[in-house]
């Protein structure tokens, strides 16, 4: 085993653990923080059926997004649907047998594609954080690093197509991985950088914005039903004080 | 405190996105509640020694008790898609009167103290301890929003700005840094039963007055029953409606409208208010106390139905909260929806054709309506979805002939706040409510050269008395604002064979 195959097994290991316990984590505790008031935002579906389909439609179309700004909607949209795919055409190093869609022309070129339509959505969005001077108030470095980041996990990604690497070896590094049957990474620099980039984001999304992913679903403006005054909503805090009633 | 001469702004055709311009409004702050008005609520009397301390376990305890602030101090992507939807934004060109900007004066203490990269990394991700200045800010700008949630509808993760100033100004309180106007009239109507402190005897005074007064404009003799037992309704308004203008023709016409649909009906001495100021300070505590008046009165009086009058907050409190609040209302009619709008009443007996309407009444004026922000965004009528919007409208039609709808993106769910809203119609703030005004004015201007737009309905007290200051501001006249049961007063054909 080479010092690279170890660092970057143990990485992932470690990595993996942050990502999956920080993030279930972090969803408990927007699960069991009670929200004590009804406070859906118009228009607000009466019906739990109605709220799936409002909160279908925020992820798949950012209906919200669209209506305030159409550019932001447009990098936003393409970027995040875009890893999306790139995000399926990577499921072949992580199956074996491939799952039969994923070995479909269509996904993996797709797949290839969105690399670059990912960087075209991030320069965009960065650029409103430059250019536009309400956006650039509110930017914290934070708020740059993260774009950078993520365009930087694009760009090395796509160098890959010219700077080849051995994917077959890489699939049986993180099947290895998987199945506790460790073998050799490549050690080729733009693979080694790729995957930094990517242990980063994995660890560092459970402490950080990228927890809108999470909140949208926990948004008491968007995942409450509007039926107040027909069903009575209390917090168990709030049930206490009617003891003094 | 003087209030201070601010630059006129100037109404354009549309409304546009301004430059920002850093610190245009920090020195707008409304005056400091006094020690006695604080206690009276529970909030200690002055700043407390280790505020800092006192202000951080509030926040703590606050983030575990409301998923909203939790969630949304976490989730805040720094997009922008809200930059350029608040109308104190718009008005005064202050970046932290962006509601992301706002937001992140709270947000940067969240970070500092509650999460690990503002712990270890605190430039990176702009995380600041909570510093007297920190709290000036809060007291500056959590003051400079008027809850309406405008960002709310626009935010791509629905993070609502009103529950991040209503937090901020629970935290406040509980430090002893209290709004003097909000405080103050919350201690009134526990004291004296509305915001007014219009104590009983004032209030069937009042009421006698209006009867008169309607006796003599239509020969009818309409009642405004006070503490009437038994009665079907109990009516819950905003105690401005008792005699400001335009607010009271609005309570005429809701006299009119039940004595003409014969519904029994009763004002409470105890509930004599609508509005609850406990929202806009953010605690449930005192907003739970003061909708306790109102189960109160409907027991003591044995009423059978709530119905509110036209006020915009109220009614949020109402139809959101009051169940949570002060309910089970199992006690009352459960053929009716607890509680209920003026305007569901008003709208349901008009289509069962119990009240009948002469529009030409009514041809003095061309309509236009004003959506208030938190019947809009923060509540519903009718339990159809949107009939907050199409009750309002379907009255005014039923009721006049001439009716125009000012510019899409400024009505319905992205209507624009009048500027007065969330425990800020204070003169202490006039500068602010008048630039808060600006993006409505722009979109009244416009129906008004389109449309020869005369009037402007509205159906909250708090809109109402704003418009009153900012029509006769912004070159309109004080009598351009009117409530909408008064063109139904107007128009209602009414039976003087009873006299």
């Amino acid at each position: 085993m080479s010092f690279v195959t170890i660092f970057y097994g143990i990485s992932f290991y470690v990595a993996t653990l942050i990502l999956f316990i920080g993030l279930s984590y972090r969803i408990y505790e927007y699960a069991t923080i009670p929200a004590p008031l009804k406070i859906p935002t118009p228009p607000a579906p009466k019906t739990k059926q109605g709220v799936a389909v409002r909160l279908i439609r925020e992820v798949v179309f950012f209906e919200s997004l669209f209506n305030a700004t159409k550019w932001t909607w447009l990098f936003g949209w393409l970027f995040h649907f875009a890893l999306l795919l790139a995000a399926f055409r990577h499921l072949r190093y992580f199956t074996d047998p491939v799952w039969f869609w994923v070995s479909w022309e269509i996904v993996q070129a797709a797949g290839h594609y969105a690399g670059y339509v990912m960087v075209f959505g991030l320069l965009g969005l960065l650029g409103r954080r430059i250019f536009v001077d309400r956006v650039r108030y509110i930017s914290n470095p934070s708020d740059y690093l993260m774009l950078i980041l993520i365009i930087l996990i694009a760009v090395s990604g796509l160098m890959m197509k010219w700077f080849h690497t051995d994917i077959y070896a890489v699939k049986q590094f993180f099947l290895g991985l998987m199945y506790f049957q460790w073998t050799e990474l490549p050690s080729d620099f733009i693979l080694l950088l790729h995957l930094s980039l990517v242990l980063l984001l994995m660890i560092i999304f459970p402490y950080s914005k990228l927890l809108h992913a999470p909140g949208l679903f926990f948004s008491p403006t968007r995942n409450q039903p509007d039926n107040a005054r027909d069903q009575r909503h209390i917090a168990d805090w709030a049930k206490k004080l009617e003891s003094k009633r | 405190m003087a209030v201070k001469e601010f630059e006129k702004p100037e109404l354009q055709e549309f409304t546009t996105i301004p430059k920002l311009v850093e610190e245009a409004t920090s020195h707008l702050a409304p005056f400091k509640s006094k020690e006695e008005f604080q206690q009276s609520l529970g909030y200690p009397g002055e700043l407390v020694d280790n505020w800092e301390d006192v202000a951080l376990d509030k926040m703590g305890d606050l983030l575990k008790r409301y998923r909203s602030l939790r969630v949304y101090m976490d989730s805040c992507i720094q997009c922008g898609a809200c930059t350029d939807k608040c109308h104190y934004y718009l008005g005064t060109k202050d970046p932290n009167n962006m509601p992301v900007g706002r937001q992140n004066l709270m947000r940067g203490v969240y970070r500092k103290h509650f999460t690990l990269p503002g712990k270890f990394f605190p430039k990176l991700v702009g995380a600041v301890d909570l510093t007297k200045e920190v709290l000036d800010d809060w007291y500056s700008y959590y003051h400079q929003c008027s809850q309406c949630r405008r960002c709310a509808v626009f935010c791509p993760i629905g993070i609502d700005t009103a529950e991040i100033s209503m937090a901020a100004r629970e935290i406040m309180d509980s430090v002893g840094v209290g709004q003097k106007y909000c405080n103050e009239i919350i201690g009134k109507v526990n004291k004296i039963g509305n915001n007014l402190g219009l104590p009983e005897p004032a209030l069937a005074d009042t009421l006698e007055g209006l009867e008169e007064d309607v006796l003599d404009d239509t020969e009818v003799d309409v009642k405004f029953p006070l503490d009437v037992k038994d009665s079907d309704v109990l009516l819950v308004t905003p105690s401005a409606d008792f005699f400001a203008e335009p607010h009271v023709d609005g309570l005429m016409g809701y006299a009119k409208v039940f004595h003409q649909a014969g519904i029994s009906w009763t004002l409470s001495s105890h509930a004599s208010e609508a509005a609850n100021f406990g929202m806009f300070i953010g605690s449930y505590d005192n907003m739970r106390k003061l909708a306790l008046r109102i189960r109160e009165a409907a027991l003591e009086l044995n009423v059978k139905r709530i119905v509110f009058g036209e006020c915009g907050h109220a009614w949020r409190v109402a139809y959101s909260f009051l169940n949570t609040l002060a309910g089970p209302f199992d006690f009352l009619d459960p053929r009716y929806p607890v509680p209920q709008h003026i305007c569901e009443v008003t709208h349901d007996l008009m289509n069962k054709n119990v009240l009948q309407f002469d529009k030409s009444a009514n041809d003095d004026k061309v309509l236009t309506f004003h959506d208030s922000c938190n019947v809009a965004r923060a509540s519903n009528m009718g339990d159809i979805i949107g009939g907050q919007f199409t009750l309002p409208r379907d009255i005014i039609r039923a009721t006049t002939n001439n009716f125009y709808d000012m510019e899409e993106e400024t009505i319905r769910e992205k209507t624009f706040c009048c500027g007065g809203g969330g425990g800020l119609l204070t003169d202490d703030l006039i500068e602010l409510r008048m630039k808060g005004a600006q993006p409505r004015m722009e979109a009244l201007k416009r129906v008004v050269e389109d449309h020869g737009v005369t009037h402007m309905a509205a159906i909250c007290a708090i809109c109402k008395s704003q418009f009153s200051k900012a029509f006769q501001y912004y070159g309109f006249e004080l009598d351009q604002i009117i409530s909408l049961h008064h063109l139904v007063g107007d128009a209602l054909i009414m039976n003087k064979k009873e006299l």
